[in-house]
């Protein structure tokens, strides 16, 4: 209890001491509004129930989920198979469970590509200004303009389908809001003492975009990121659905759902259920976004 | 008289307007010009530049070498890439998208023959979301924070966070194979197939010219649950986007001027608050209407709806390129016309944007 008012009181202190403390407090400020928000916190915890559900796989699941047993084929949910099983006699709880990790794997490998392009071009666009930012931004806007989904599909005709060449494609377009935000970060911030204490002591523009611009930006795109992943995965389910996405056997949750349309009128768990593993993982990110948005920026929540 | 507050600057000079204007019109039109060589440089680099090798991606890999040249020729492959993008852009300035390897048709007329039916959809869909949204989304600003407030706040996120095409399927399951209320996949019963004769395309106008109801009936029942399903997205955003608009208004001073002078309290919402929401709500009803129109691919392959979609989908599974691109470029421009278009409105109606 001693400890933990004192690190309580470490974390609350007026005058942080150092560097490491100040982020600390930041961190444990933000939480402490961040939990007043039941519905935020509810989204958290799907999140973090998503992330424990993929990580514990191996130890939760009874089978790989992708081997047929075809004497098993379409049994109802109950007792042996929760969610039941489908036309090929595999148990649809495993897929959904092994299909988490597949959800987790596209909204991380669109994330590692498209903050890092649209941070990149939006600080570049703000902070240089001038012609620079004019072409930049009138390329955002291009790509901020077309329709996604459909764009997506013709990606994805070009490359063949499959799961990377999905998440190219979502990453495509997807990148143009982050480039967008961390120009009007950018230019917020471009004016500022700071940057100017770092240009007198000959800090060059690519430092300074790196280790002082990029920095602040990162709190408005990780807010837009959480609420942009149901997004991302709704468009990655709706790819997989159409056949263009993950391939079978690959337990993708939108797969599941298309390979499972055969059975909707009298299997209707097959295609069903992964539909409600979408819905709750999307929900989650949106609740989880929305409280995000409400901590970093209390101005914009709606 | 209400709106003195907001649009005090309208009284500027009539003289001053028209310039202004279009200075935006222009401001429009180039940015819609360099939006539009920007999809069509994207379709040119997908159809001709990514596939290794464009002509087998026409004639296929059993052609002999007299068509593979032939085809080589005719694709201009032998120029520079900026020759062959400018031949491409001359093409679709002539309405030419290629013919189609699977219908053998010109691909220009396939969509003319698929758009309709994702037209009367989309269109549909996004009334819905404006006759139930809009007033769903005021009563939530209303009565802010109650019971009301929190229904929409629900059905918006799970407009949100539901993939449709599940949404789709589970519409599908208990509305047409459990309780029979509406016909099921397609734009007609079967039966029905081919009576009417296609006049707009868009079969409940083209029913009711013909005046045969029975038809116009069985269309509408075929239509009413993808119309819905696609109609809940557009509900979740107007209602929400309708809420915060309201809000913003409702905290005005004005509001507060026109509630202590005695107005009714439902005078205050609709003709104070309300008429000045209007204008933002233009914008989002565009967005959402474009969105709605590419956002129906998903849709229509549940329902098998003969549209715009589905034509896509399945050139795509037949490796048919052309008319991929020609659906991607249809739709592409309509997205991007219709948000233009509403931008464009909204700037010339709000004289509070300069």
């Amino acid at each position: 209890m001693a400890t933990e008012q004192t690190l309580r009181g470490w974390l609350l202190a007026e005058i942080p001491q150092s560097k490491g403390q100040a982020r600390c407090q930041r961190i444990f400020i933000g939480w402490l509004a961040f939990k007043r928000n039941p519905v935020a916190v509810i989204g958290l915890l799907i999140i973090v129930g998503l992330v424990a559900v993929a990580a514990l796989a191996p130890w939760i699941t009874s089978s790989d989920g992708l081997e047929p047993h075809l004497a098993n084929r379409l049994v109802a949910p109950g007792e042996k198979y929760w969610f039941g099983s489908d036309g090929l006699g595999r148990d649809i709880f495993d897929r959904i469970i092994w299909g988490s990790r597949i959800t987790l794997y596209i909204v991380a490998l669109v994330s590692i590509i498209v903050v890092p392009i649209g941070l990149l071009i939006g600080t570049v666009a703000g902070y240089i200004g001038g012609w620079v930012d004019t072409i930049l931004m009138r390329l955002t806007d291009i790509f901020l303009a077309f329709p996604r989904l459909i764009l997506a599909m013709a990606l994805v005709a070009a490359l063949g389908p499959g799961l990377e060449n999905a998440v190219l494609a979502i990453a495509l377009t997807t990148w143009s809001p982050f480039a967008r935000i961390a120009r009007a970060e950018a230019l917020t911030i471009r004016n500022s003492e700071f940057i100017l204490a770092a240009q007198v002591q000959g800090v060059s523009t690519v430092g300074i975009l790196v280790r002082h611009v990029t920095p602040l930006c990162l709190s408005s795109v990780i807010v837009r990121l959480t609420l942009d992943m149901a997004g991302i995965i709704l468009t990655a389910a709706g790819l997989g659905f159409l056949g263009l996405g993950a391939q079978p056997p690959t337990p993708e949750w939108g797969a599941m759902i298309s390979l499972g349309r055969q059975f909707l009128i009298d299997q209707w768990w097959v295609p069903t259920v992964p539909g409600i593993a979408i819905l709750v993982v999307s929900l989650g990110f949106n609740l989880l976004g929305d409280g995000l948005r409400d901590v970093f920026d209390p101005k914009s929540g709606g | 008289m209400d709106q003195s507050a907001t649009s005090g600057q309208k009284t500027a000079g009539p003289g001053l307007a028209l310039p202004s204007n279009l200075v935006k019109i222009i401001g429009v039109i180039s940015s819609l010009s360099l939006t539009f060589i920007g999809l069509t440089a994207i379709t040119f680099v997908i159809g001709r530049v990514m596939p290794a090798d464009p002509v087998l991606a026409i004639v296929g890999d059993r052609a002999s070498q007299e068509v593979y040249q032939q085809v080589f020729l005719q694709l201009g492959l032998d120029k520079p890439i900026y020759v062959q993008y400018f031949r491409y852009l001359g093409q679709l300035a002539e309405g030419d998208l290629g013919t189609s390897i699977m219908t053998a048709q010109p691909v220009a007329e396939d969509i003319k023959r698929f758009f309709p039916a994702t037209l009367e959809l989309a269109t549909i869909a996004t009334l819905l979301g404006i006759f139930i949204g809009i007033p769903m989304g005021v009563m939530a600003a209303v009565h802010q924070g109650r019971w009301l407030d929190h229904i929409v706040r629900v059905i918006g996120l799970i407009g949100y966070s539901a993939p449709i095409f599940w949404l789709g399927m589970v519409a599908l399951l208990i509305f047409y194979a459990k309780l029979d209320w509406v016909a099921g996949p397609g734009r007609l019963d079967v039966f029905y197939d081919g009576i009417v004769e296609p006049v707009t395309g868009v079969l409940l106008i083209d029913a009711a010219l013909s005046r045969d109801w029975e038809i116009f009936h069985n269309a509408l029942s075929h239509l009413i649950l993808p119309a819905s399903i696609l109609g809940t997205f557009a509900l979740a955003y107007i209602a929400r986007m309708t809420r915060s608009f309201m809000l913003d208004q409702l905290s005005q001073e004005y509001i507060l001027t026109a509630r202590v002078k005695g107005i009714p309290e439902w005078k205050v919402i609709w003709n104070h608050a309300f008429r000045n929401v209007l204008v933002q709500l233009i914008t989002i009803i565009g967005l959402t209407y474009a969105s709605l129109l590419e956002g129906s691919v998903l849709t229509e392959t549940v329902f098998s709806w003969p549209g715009i979609g589905q034509y896509i989908t399945s050139s795509l599974f037949n490796n048919d390129m052309n008319a991929v691109l020609g659906g991607t470029i249809v739709v592409g421009v309509c997205f991007v016309g219709i948000n233009m278009l509403s931008d464009l409105l909204y700037r010339l109606v709000d004289p509070r944007i300069s």
